[in-house]
């Protein structure tokens, strides 16, 4: 497809004409901000653009994109959003889901829109708490949660996003925060370029039921503690003075600090492009506050994307076997003439 | 085909005419029951009879061997006249085991005829079927002509040369049997023998040794001297024309796949392996020059979302399933609804509640169709009433939904789903077109509305990739007109009725419900769906008597044809015979205030003739 003919669009252009309706505050605005700022970087023209949601506060994020959208009912969007694929492969198809929506009532829809490696771009906000149905705990809220539905403590052991993606062998896995909006838009545009499914855990903030849950990533006393940010080919670096590292021992991560006898070759370098997902896996499992958590491209690697494999294989047949007549058809089987 | 192969092989024993039979294939699951019932369809619809089949086989792929949970049955009932049902009563029964024939024996006819393969009647498997003594030793029988055969070790005679292993030996004795019958009524083995060399053609061996066992079981009948006769059934006058043995599932496949052409479309079909339904799924697999998609999805949900979504992009969009499927696809058909997306949910009916009885044929979904979501959420329900009228279904359910822009949902049933019958091919020039429009590009910066109606209140098919038409729609209530997310009371009511008065006003745009007999009278019998060839069959015998009764078969369900109000009102009784507790009747009477009476049978089975006519019959003469 050609860019070169396209009106030049402006972050303008993909509002809707609807009123956003989230509370104040919320880290939902800065998500759509960033949307709507690298969407016409993305050189798709508006009308060939899909959002699709299932329910809860994040999958009303559709109706305040002027592109097509569908906000769909509860955890379905990725099976919807695979419907439109297949069906024209030249839409850019993005499926906007939260911890709740995409992780419990959707997580089979999730893992195998995953693994199939639809090109499909897929925000899971991650707010660790259910937002519209106001205040029980999601299958993302720590242990011993406290919310509505749980007064003594949630006993459920929580999912972690990144590594369910990577367990299916997602092609495009990264992980960026509502505030940080600079990094939030890289990951974003990365997301929407990767040839693939592209999975992105965004940390949100839900001021209302559950202010603060990224306190310990997002504030500036501790975010570089707390955080590490990947760069392909770099050594895994972080802390205010860029003095701890990464290493691994015994095929485990550690948190060394730098001088004396490590240096940074000693650490692990990041390799986004590893076919295998083992390293991915690894810093995915790495969790505040024993480690600080990864942020950035975790994986993305080429492999063969699944409705390219579906209309392929339709033409290879059609080429083979010639374009279907429908007399033809009727008329094979076992037949007879009566006469 | 040459008239060769029509022409009866010379036998020298005497030959019996008869107008109407039926022939069952009993044995275990591995028995290879289904393939042989199948091959002796073919060869009967190409000798020229009208034929009707029922596949009945259990749930479990190999249950224990010789035990009565894995018996397996295909029966084929051919006649000189057309025949709308797989026949009531069995002329011939072949029990390839003591299970088998304990299962079957009560069906076969007094006087009728039983092959048995005498070398399965050992201690272990009579015991296993609850025989203490051999059935065909005491007197259990006696009031069948009972033929015994050692299929066994004359299938072993056959091939003592082939060089075949002993299990490969075995697995060839349904063609004994299959000859046998072949024999019995005098049908050519031509379509079998081809089918043979097209299946095993790489392997000679194994070509040449089910050919082998297949001629021996037809000489067996013609030189054993316990045969003494076999029997002619004429050909049946069908309207001349080209003819094809076609099965409900694959009309419907067919339907599917002629409507993406009459419409110039791609078909979506979303689907997730389910009993009775799979075979829609394999079939349309195999048809992807004919620009058919199919997907199968991880789950029932995943496959109607698919659905949904191909469908918001343009596609011609299906799923299939059958009942618990259904159930699980509801909330996503509601979704279909308020965004007003064509949509054809294809639920092939079994036996329920929840898993129930996968494999055995009922028609219980109706309530499910009609109402089975939450909300007020109507939606188009029609159900084909034969194998091949499952192909015209297919088409008009897609001409509906895409008319409308609303999903419908198409019934068909275990029963005429894998049962089989002759089709007459339809000339492709006399199907429907199936015309659909799509708003085209805007550059004038004026707004879409996409919930604005056309004169049928069709909403517009605005497909994403088109300039100027960017719209949002979801299942938030619409507001009228804009599609915009509304909580306005009033617009609520509004579209409420709205959607309602859509789905209403079909029933200006399908045919109105036609009787069979007259037009008024004292009954009318009236059903859907697969029991048509059941209650027409009993219809015209009591018609025949000279009773005033007339059968009626309802294909659109929601909503009904627009004169069926006016139709009952035509009989002094009506009686709906179901294979559920009363469904439609319990609808009649809602809609219509009709005293509506009842014959309603849930045994996993289709209806009898005889049954019905009983009924019938009963209502005449004043026994409600």
């Amino acid at each position: 497809m050609s860019t070169s003919t396209l009106p030049q669009l402006t972050p303008k252009d993909f509002a809707s004409d609807q009123d956003v309706r989230w509370c104040p505050g919320c880290g939902d605005y800065s998500i759509l901000a960033q949307a709507k700022k690298i969407l016409p970087e993305v050189g798709i023209p508006r009308e060939k653009i899909v959002f699709v949601s299932g329910i809860g506060c994040s999958s009303r994020f559709p109706y305040y994109v002027n592109s097509y959208g569908f906000h769909s009912i509860h955890g379905r969007a990725t099976a919807i959003a695979t419907g439109v694929k297949v069906a024209n492969p030249e839409l850019q198809v993005w499926v906007v889901t939260g911890d709740g929506d995409g992780l419990s009532i959707g997580g089979n829809h999730l893992l195998h829109l995953i693994r199939r490696n639809l090109d499909i771009n897929i925000l899971l906000f991650n707010n660790r708490i259910y937002g519209l149905t106001k205040g029980q705990y999601s299958p993302t809220s720590e242990l011993g949660k406290k919310t509505k539905s749980t007064p003594y403590g949630s006993v459920d052991n929580p999912l972690h996003p990144l590594s369910v993606a990577i367990g299916a062998e997602a092609t495009f896995v990264a992980r960026t925060l509502d505030v940080n909006v600079k990094h939030l838009s890289e990951t974003l545009l990365r997301a929407a370029k990767h040839k693939g499914t592209s999975f992105v855990e965004i940390y949100q903030n839900c001021n209302v039921f559950n202010d603060g849950a990224w306190e310990y990533a997002t504030s500036r006393e501790t975010k570089d503690d707390t955080t590490i940010f990947l760069e392909h080919g770099k050594p895994l670096i972080f802390g205010k003075n860029r003095d701890k590292g990464i290493r691994l021992k015994n095929m485990e991560p550690e948190v060394v600090q730098l001088g004396g006898d490590i240096k940074e070759d000693d650490l692990i370098f990041h390799d986004e492009k590893a076919v295998e997902p083992s390293l991915a896996f690894m810093l995915s499992r790495m969790r505040y506050p024993e480690f600080p958590e990864p942020m950035g491209v975790f994986r993305s690697v080429d492999a063969p994307v699944f409705e390219d494999m579906v209309h392929d294989q339709m033409r290879q047949i059609t080429e083979k076997q010639g374009k279907g007549d429908l007399e033809k058809l009727l008329n094979s089987g076992d037949t007879w003439v009566v006469s | 085909m040459t008239t060769e192969t029509m022409t009866r092989p010379a036998s020298s024993k005497r030959i019996e005419a008869l107008d109407d039979v039926t022939v069952r294939f009993a044995g275990d699951s591995g028995d290879g029951m289904q393939l042989a019932g199948t091959q002796f369809t073919r060869g009967t619809l190409i000798f020229g009879n009208d034929v009707s089949t029922f596949p009945d086989f259990p749930a479990e792929i190999r249950a224990p061997a010789g035990t009565l949970a894995g018996v397996s049955g295909f029966q084929v009932r051919f006649s000189s006249h057309d025949v709308h049902t797989p026949g009531d009563a069995v002329d011939t029964l072949v029990a390839f085991n003591p299970a088998a024939l304990k299962v079957n024996m009560s069906d076969v006819k007094d006087g009728g005829m039983i092959i048995v393969n005498e070398d399965a009647f050992d201690k272990g498997r009579l015991k296993q079927a609850g025989f203490t003594d051999s059935p065909l030793e005491d007197g259990t029988l006696s009031k069948y002509r009972v033929f015994r055969v050692p299929v066994n070790k004359l299938t072993r005679e056959a091939l003592k040369d082939s060089g075949l292993g002993a299990k490969d030996v075995d697995r060839c004795k349904n063609f004994f049997a299959l000859g046998l019958v072949y024999w019995l009524y005098g049908r050519p083995m031509d379509t079998t023998i081809k089918w043979i060399e097209d299946k095993f053609g790489k392997n000679p061996a194994l070509a040449e040794a089910n050919k082998s066992v297949l001629k021996a079981g037809y000489f067996y009948g013609e030189t054993c001297e316990v045969f003494t006769s076999s029997y002619q059934v004429d050909r049946a006058h069908l309207v001349p024309g080209k003819y094809r043995r076609i099965s409900g599932n694959e009309a419907v496949s067919l339907g599917f796949i002629a409507a993406g052409q009459l419409s110039g479309k791609d078909v979506f079909y979303g689907s997730y392996p389910i009993t009775p339904a799979s075979d829609i799924l394999h079939t349309l697999a195999r048809y992807k020059n004919y620009r058919v998609k199919t997907f199968q999805a991880e789950d029932e949900i995943a496959a109607v979302a698919s659905a949904i979504g191909a469908s918001f992009a343009g596609d011609i969009s299906v799923t299939g399933t059958s009942g618990p499927g259904l159930a699980l696809k509801a909330e996503a058909i509601g979704l279909a609804v308020m965004t007003e997306l064509p949509l054809v949910i294809v639920d092939v009916q079994r036996g329920g509640p929840s898993t129930g009885l996968p494999t055995k044929t009922e028609q219980a979904d109706l309530f499910q169709a009609c109402y089975g979501r939450n909300g007020e959420c109507p939606v188009c329900v029609i159900a084909a009433n034969s194998p091949a009228d499952c192909f015209s279904c297919a088409i008009e359910a897609v001409r509906i939904a895409t008319k409308f822009m609303t999903p419908v949902i198409l019934l068909t049933d275990g029963y005429i789903a894998n049962g089989e019958e002759p089709w007459a091919i339809p000339d492709i020039k006399t199907l429907p077109r199936i015309e659909i429009k799509h708003p085209t590009a805007r550059s004038d910066g004026s707004a879409f509305h996409p919930y604005e109606r056309d004169e049928h209140l069709a909403r517009p098919w605005a497909l994403p990739g088109t300039p100027g038409l960017e719209h949002r729609i979801g299942g938030l209530e619409k507001q009228d007109i804009t599609g915009n997310v509304s909580y306005d009371p009033e617009n609520h009511q509004r579209m409420i009725h709205l959607r309602a008065k859509k789905i209403a006003s079909i029933a200006l745009d399908v045919p109105e419900q036609k009787v069979m007999g007259p037009e008024k009278g004292d009954l009318l019998v009236i059903g859907w769906g697969g029991t048509m060839g059941a209650i027409r069959s009993a219809v015209e015998r009591v018609q025949k008597q000279g009773y005033q009764v007339a059968a009626a078969n309802v294909r659109y369900l929601n909503p009904f044809p627009r004169n069926l109000g006016q139709v009952l009102s035509n009989y002094k009784k009506v009686l709906v015979p179901e294979l559920n507790m009363g469904q439609l009747r319990m609808l009649l009477r809602a809609n219509y205030l009709v005293d509506a009476l009842g014959y309603n049978k849930i045994k996993g089975k289709p209806f009898l003739i005889s049954e019905l006519e009983l009924r019938i019959k009963e209502v005449l003469e004043g026994k409600n």
